[in-house]
């Protein structure tokens, strides 16, 4: 198999620019002009944060990630995998995958990347003491090897048709050979680093000798701004000029003031789930049941505040060519819900449900899934538990309890995670041979047309089956002031992925504050 | 009389050495009985049990609590307080910049906020239950009752967002001249200094009354004595022990108790630097900021009782 070679994006943009060179310059149509110094606030800023690609976990780590570093592939808006440090990239039967490394691209430092650094990169997340965020990724590759100075070969320990797309995967960047200080990014991407202060700032400048094409900035300053209302107030009185997660109350304000949202229909979402192993999950009926009592409309409307997308208790977002249309969302059905409750005997027991902030909106859910079951006399204690530790103390433990995942980049990744027999991260304890069956098969599959059906048909059976209940899938929301352009909703999550300093621009040419 | 002077002094300063190592063994033993440890704050939902083993080897989380404690203390007591559990850092190079920016931000509110307030204190108490006192008292009355991120808030929302005149985040970086810092710390210091000048001009001015209400400084006043010396000679050696008690204990939650304003303005100082790694379980972290709070309260608590002792000659025998 072999990717489309990158597409090239600028010459498209470049084009339109030239479009509209007889107008006056509209909103987001003027060429794209070069220069300028973005300053962005993130929301989770702490002394955790890192330069180890490995070790990113965060949103602001993912966009330092994308400023320093390139992975072999990179995702579009579509999630599509795109050639990147790769040049090209073929595969044998999807288990042996040869890369080969765009020549003369340097680092920082100005090395050249060679296959050595590729398989330095791709191995040290097997090593445990890397605390890589992708150990269990990683592990599904059994060598990596470099052929010749700019070949690597690696060989899967099964068929995977979407290995790109975990290249893709930001934790895969390439660093230098040998790297073990990450107080300092050394990588290939369009900035430099000139300061990291963890939890404090971030500064890139353009890297003038990028193998890509050129950004449009000159600088980038990245902070943290926890406060919801502190991040709002920097945007509006030009302290800086994107913020990541607008708040959706603030959104219609935010418009009227003349300031730009990004929308970007991710495929992240909030879960309830039910233990199947453990007493109320035992019983298919009380599962059914709970998936009928959630009213997602209410949720979307209430919770979510009208930015989300109604979900149908599969993890595969409506946006995805794989998306199944014809498996349509369970209408909210007191009386169904209250029969088929009744029917698994839990009917007038108080039924404990985990939720936390760090499940973003599940306390909210929980109480709006709590009213609607009162309306049929069943109870619900909602149990709202600390943000620290939560994914490891909670998640996963309860019997219901909620959970907020993030999409992976491609179907089979997402699939694979949640709901795979032998995945840790299964929510449910959700066992289905059926199911595994079609993940395997679905990896090593290279016709469209047959990976479609079989997508449709897994997103069937975990929607059926499985314990995980996912009433809705969020939509990101992002703000900018009105001089910065450039920006596109897209499906890889907020900021353009993170990737949105490749694209932005700004208007009147804004310089650096000294 | 001189005599006794550094003997109370190392007294006090004994009791401020027990205080700080009960203050250590309990934030140590507080910080380890919260559910999970640093491998969630660097894991989170990727944690793989493998990866969770590697790193908590790696941290010493995997060692008996009583050892990391005895090792920790030991390091310590050597001047040597580790590293960043999260990122590797040295503990001293990451508390560093963040103390400087906090005592930054508290010398600037303590320069406006003690002299001020002593002013205001002691002209109310002169001018006890006149319209001046009426006035002060209602106005510290006022912005002791409103919270500080209250104060702020408005703040910034007409000084940043309406008016564009301030900034409403601290650009700690990009302060290089005294306008810049002007203009960067102008709203912070100024809800700084208004909170804690609230209560420093409460306590001034009750010790103050009390004193100006006993029988000496009517005898005082009848002998004759000027206003400003029967004020500065005569009533203030005697109201000093409680102003400068009051004053210390607001200045000591300057600097820890202003999480809150530095989440508004955005200020990387210390405060924040401590909750965060409270959430992210980074005991050595955590350990170090509850040091430097630590010691800042005992030493000016400290610097206060023995200004009391020494401004009082009843206090000295004793």
């Amino acid at each position: 198999m072999q990717l489309a070679s990158f597409l090239k994006r600028r010459t498209v943009l470049k084009g339109s620019g030239l479009l509209a060179a007889g107008m006056a310059p509209q909103n987001g149509i003027a060429a794209p002009i070069f220069g300028g110094h973005l300053k962005v606030a993130g929301v989770v800023g702490s002394a955790s944060e890192t330069l180890d690609p490995a070790r990113q976990s965060m949103a602001t780590d993912y966009i330092r990630g994308r400023l320093f570093y390139d992975g072999l592939v990179s995702l579009d808006d579509m999630l599509n995998p795109q050639l990147a440090l790769a040049e090209t990239l073929d595969s044998d039967g999807f288990v042996i995958w040869r890369v080969r490394l765009r020549r003369n691209v340097r680092f920082h430092d100005g090395t050249v990347l060679t296959a050595e650094d590729v398989v330095f990169s791709l191995l040290r997340h097997q090593d445990p003491s890397v605390s890589s965020q992708q150990y269990a990724l990683a592990k599904t590759m059994q060598s990596v090897r470099a052929i010749s100075p700019l070949v690597v070969e690696i060989v899967l320990n099964a068929p995977n048709a979407d290995f790109p797309a975990i290249l893709g995967i930001s934790n895969f960047a390439i660093v230098k050979a040998g790297t073990k200080d990450f107080s300092h990014a050394n990588g290939t991407g369009p900035f430099y680093c000139e300061e990291f202060a963890p939890g404090i700032r971030v500064i890139g400048t353009r890297n003038p000798d990028f193998w890509g094409d050129r950004p449009y900035l000159d600088s980038i300053e990245l902070i943290a701004i926890p406060d919801d209302m502190a991040r709002h107030n920097a945007l509006m009185s030009g302290d800086v000029d994107l913020i990541a997660t607008a708040n959706p109350r603030l959104v219609q304000m935010l418009k009227e003031g003349g300031f730009g949202i990004i929308e970007s229909p991710e495929g992240t979402y909030t879960d309830l789930s039910v233990r199947l192993d453990q007493r109320y999950g035992r019983s298919a009926d009380f599962v059914e049941g709970l998936k009928y009592l959630f009213n997602r409309e209410q949720i979307r409307q209430s919770v979510f505040l009208g930015f989300s997308r109604i979900g149908n208790d599969q993890p595969i977002p409506p946006e995805s060519p794989y998306f199944n249309h014809q498996l349509a969302p369970r209408e909210h059905d007191p009386d169904k819900a209250q029969f088929l409750l009744k029917r698994s005997g839990f009917w007038n027991e108080i039924l404990p449900m985990v939720c936390s902030p760090a499940a973003l909106g599940s306390v909210d859910i929980a109480v709006v899934l709590q009213y609607s079951a009162s309306q049929i006399a069943q109870k619900i204690a909602v149990q709202r538990v600390p943000v620290d530790g939560y994914w490891t103390q909670y998640w996963m433990k309860a019997s219901l309890g909620f959970g907020n995942i993030n999409p992976r980049p491609a179907p089979s990744l997402t699939l694979g995670v949640g709901f795979a027999s032998t995945s840790p991260w299964n929510e449910s304890r959700w066992h289905n041979a059926h199911f595994d069956g079609l993940l395997s098969e679905v990896k090593s599959t290279g016709n469209d047309a047959r990976k479609r059906q079989i997508y449709w048909d897994m997103q069937e059976l975990i929607a059926s089956g499985s314990g995980v209940c996912i009433p809705n899938f969020t939509t990101s929301l992002d703000a900018y002031a009105p001089h910065v352009c450039g920006l596109r909703p897209s499906q890889a999550g907020q900021l353009m992925g993170y990737d949105f300093a490749r694209s932005v621009w700004l208007r009147g040419n804004r310089g650096r504050a000294t | 009389m001189k005599n006794s002077l550094p003997k109370l002094i190392g007294k006090r300063c004994l009791a401020a050495a027990t205080s700080l190592v009960f203050v250590v063994v309990t934030v140590f033993a507080v910080t380890n009985i919260l559910p999970g440890d640093a491998t969630d704050a660097l894991l989170g939902q990727n944690a793989t049990p493998q990866t969770v083993a590697a790193l908590r080897h790696g941290m010493g989380l995997d060692q008996p609590i009583f050892f990391r404690f005895w090792s920790w203390l030991w390091a310590a007591v050597h001047g040597e307080f580790g590293h960043s559990l999260l990122n590797g850092l040295s503990v001293a190079d990451a508390i560093g910049p963040r103390l400087h920016n906090s005592l930054l931000l508290a010398g600037a509110a303590a320069l406006i906020a003690v002299p001020a307030s002593l002013f205001l204190g002691i002209t109310s108490a002169i001018w006890k239950d006149t319209f001046y006192d009426r006035i002060v008292s209602i106005m510290t009355l006022g912005v002791v009752s409103v919270p500080e991120f209250v104060i702020a808030t408005i703040a910034v929302y007409v000084f940043s967002v309406r008016l564009h005149l301030l900034p409403a985040i601290v650009d700690v970086g990009s302060v290089h001249s005294l306008g810049q810092f002007l203009y960067a710390f102008f709203m912070p210091v100024t809800t700084l200094a208004l909170v804690s000048l609230a209560q420093m001009v409460r306590m001034t001015r009750a010790a103050m009354a009390d004193t100006l209400s006993a029988s000496y400084i009517e005898m005082a006043l009848l002998k004759g004595i000027g206003p400003v010396r029967l004020i500065l000679v005569h009533a203030l050696p005697n109201a000093l022990g409680p102003i400068v008690n009051a004053v210390a204990l607001s200045l000591s939650s300057l600097l820890g108790g202003v999480v809150v304003i530095e989440v508004v303005f955005t200020y990387p100082g210390i405060a924040g630097l401590m909750v965060d790694a409270v959430s992210s379980r980074d005991v050595p972290m955590v350990q170090a900021c509850a040091l430097v709070f630590c010691v800042t309260y005992l030493i000016l608590t400290t610097f206060a009782d023995i200004v009391t002792i020494l401004s009082l000659p009843r206090g000295r025998k004793a």
